[in-house]
């Protein structure tokens, strides 16, 4: 090796170095915050590696009565919301490609820009003339308006890019469109549906906003039952990080494991939710 | 046939033109039930606000017709004005640190070195973790006391910073917290960019000894371009709309310093229940989210014509 190109590895190591340490730091700070005691945690300077460590914190949030209740509201709601987002959008994504209606598209982007509060004053009223407030059934209605579009999106370009060899094929035997999409293009498209799917969960899982003007205190989503912890008890930080750490794991693994169909679905789409 | 077709793409989009004649309404069935839903949730609620803002609507109370009187009474709310003020401040920081930063990292994610995949992996968890478990852990370290960031920079001989407690200094630290979310996305998207560059101009370059800036500066800059604005693009709609992360560190404090559109919006129809009102700031938050897009759109068009009339 030359010089010249031990000081272009050492360049490369040090750059990678500065770009992902914050990352890193952040999320291992996170899990230090979440492992310590509260004498540890209000110490200064900052102890990183704790003498001993609080398991408690962990077992106090995971204890906690109401904490099974808003894990499995948050699961209903983002398993409803991508449920009936991958029933309406997959064929939808299908058809709109299949008749290659581009303009379409438009609705996808206005529902892209619009911010989330625009949805959620009308939806509120109606929401509340139907007197629907009070169950999870709003927030997984309105989660819809981050699902659906990111699923219809994802699967416009996923379709557009299947060959239409086999379907002709299957249309000349004298199978029906819905024959076609569902024994030949609907197989073909499993990775994009993957990526769609994966895409929707993360961002409905995600989601707060909604969650803090719908919810009551018995159908609080995750995101919403850590916000309300912090105005409870600001000091008690061990606890508070835990809780928040328990809330994000999933999607975190679901990042590490399906790295892959999400950087293939935001960098096709580029959709965020919200 | 078939395997014509297969080879070459152009060929399938041909044979596709006789076809359509064969094919209209039968894919109809395939949209309705998204069409119904999105009706239900997007246009519905669209129409709505619209007309929700020419009335006055409070919960609780009548609603009457207002006409434009909700649009007259924004012309004149200092809080609303200020609001655009902060959000334009917020959303310039939170475009261009990120498209700096992000292209950096591009190009450095585009090397080959052991480990790309996971330490991508890594560098992507930023974006992807749940905005409030994140805004959480960042008002920690924002203490001024207590917090690890004082703490850092206490070690570079830095005094203590008020961070998110002080008018001063709120917006730009939220912005910090959105630059370390966002920026990957932008890295995602040029490198996108940086994968579809060829590499002859590179190797024509090295012949002729052009250094690692001007490599940058001439070849990649101008050729990753396009993917840049769509960063910047999808950033800025994202960085004006951006909620979770200040409505949960400071909900727009200390007074009002970080008070952007969105938490306005937020207080004036779900602390206030001024639904109307809230409506006619949902309306007019929107269409300055489009003129932003349009003024973004109008300078890259201007760039490419003066980059055309420059090289003629």
């Amino acid at each position: 090796m030359t010089p010249r190109q031990i000081i272009g590895k050492i360049g490369l190591w040090l750059s990678v170095f500065v770009i992902v340490s914050p990352a890193i730091l952040f999320f291992l700070w996170m899990l230090s915050l979440s492992l310590k005691f509260e004498i540890d945690n209000a110490a200064y300077p900052p102890v990183f590696f704790p003498e001993h460590i609080a398991w408690k914190n962990y077992a106090d949030v995971l204890a906690s009565n109401r904490f099974l209740t808003y894990f499995i509201n948050s699961l209903i709601v983002t398993g409803g919301a991508t449920l009936l987002a991958l029933i309406v959008g997959v064929p939808a994504g299908y058809g709109i490609a299949r008749m290659a209606a581009h303009k379409s598209a438009i609705v996808i982007l206005i529902a892209r820009i619009t911010p989330g509060l625009s949805y959620l004053i009308p939806l509120f009223l109606l929401f509340q003339w139907l007197g629907l407030l009070g169950t999870l059934v709003p927030q997984i209605i309105i989660h819809l308006v981050v699902t659906v579009p990111i699923v219809i999106w994802i699967m416009i370009g996923y379709f557009e890019t299947t060959p239409m060899e086999l379907e002709e094929a299957a249309l000349i035997d004298g199978a029906t469109r819905w024959q076609v999409f569902r024994h030949v293009a609907l197989p073909i498209a499993k990775p994009g549906i993957a990526v769609a799917f994966i895409l929707a969960v993360i961002f409905s899982w995600n989601n707060f906003v909604f969650g803090i003007v719908l919810a009551g205190r018995e159908t609080r989503t995750l995101p919403v039952a850590v916000y309300n912890m912090i105005s409870f008890d600001q000091l008690s930080w061990g606890p508070l990080a835990a809780a928040a750490l328990i809330v994000t794991f999933p999607v975190l693994l679901l990042t590490v494991f399906a790295q892959r169909q999400i950087v293939a679905g935001l960098t096709a789409g580029a959709v965020k939710g919200g | 046939m078939s395997a014509l077709t297969q080879s070459t793409p152009g060929a399938a989009k041909s044979d596709a033109a006789p076809e359509k004649e064969l094919r209209p309404p039968s894919y109809w069935p395939f949209v309705v039930p998204a069409l119904v839903v999105v009706l239900a949730i997007i246009i519905f609620p669209w129409v709505f606000t619209i007309w929700m803002s020419l009335n006055e609507w409070k919960v609780g109370s009548a609603t009457t017709f207002a006409g434009f009187s909700n649009y007259l009474r924004l012309t004149s709310d200092p809080r609303f004005i200020e609001a655009i003020g902060h959000t334009l401040f917020y959303t310039a920081l939170s475009v261009l640190l990120p498209l700096v930063l992000g292209t950096f990292a591009a190009v450095v994610f585009h090397q080959k070195f052991p480990g790309r995949g996971f330490l991508r992996g890594v560098f992507i968890m930023p974006m992807m973790a749940t905005p409030v478990a994140i805004a959480l852990v960042w008002t920690m370290m924002f203490h001024p006391q207590l917090g690890v960031l004082n703490y850092l920079l206490s070690l570079v001989g830095i005094p203590a910073q008020l961070w998110v407690f002080h008018p001063a200094t709120v917006i730009p630290s939220l912005v910090l917290v959105e630059t370390w979310q966002w920026t990957p996305l932008v890295m995602l998207i040029v490198l996108g960019g940086l994968a579809a560059i060829p590499t002859e101009p590179y190797e024509s370059a090295q012949i002729d000894g052009a250094n690692i800036w001007q490599v940058f500066r001439f070849i990649t800059l101008p050729l990753i371009m396009p993917f840049l604005f769509i960063a910047g693009m999808i950033r800025m709609i994202d960085a004006v709309k951006s909620f979770d992360i200040i409505f949960a560190i400071t909900q727009g404090g200390p007074g009002s310093a970080s008070e952007t559109i969105n938490i306005y919006l937020y207080s004036v129809a779900f602390s206030y229940y001024d639904l109307g009102y809230g409506s006619a700031i949902a309306v007019v938050f929107f269409l300055l989210i489009v003129a932003l897009a349009a003024v973004m759109l109008y300078a890259r068009q201007r760039m490419l014509w003066t980059e055309i009339s420059s090289d003629a």
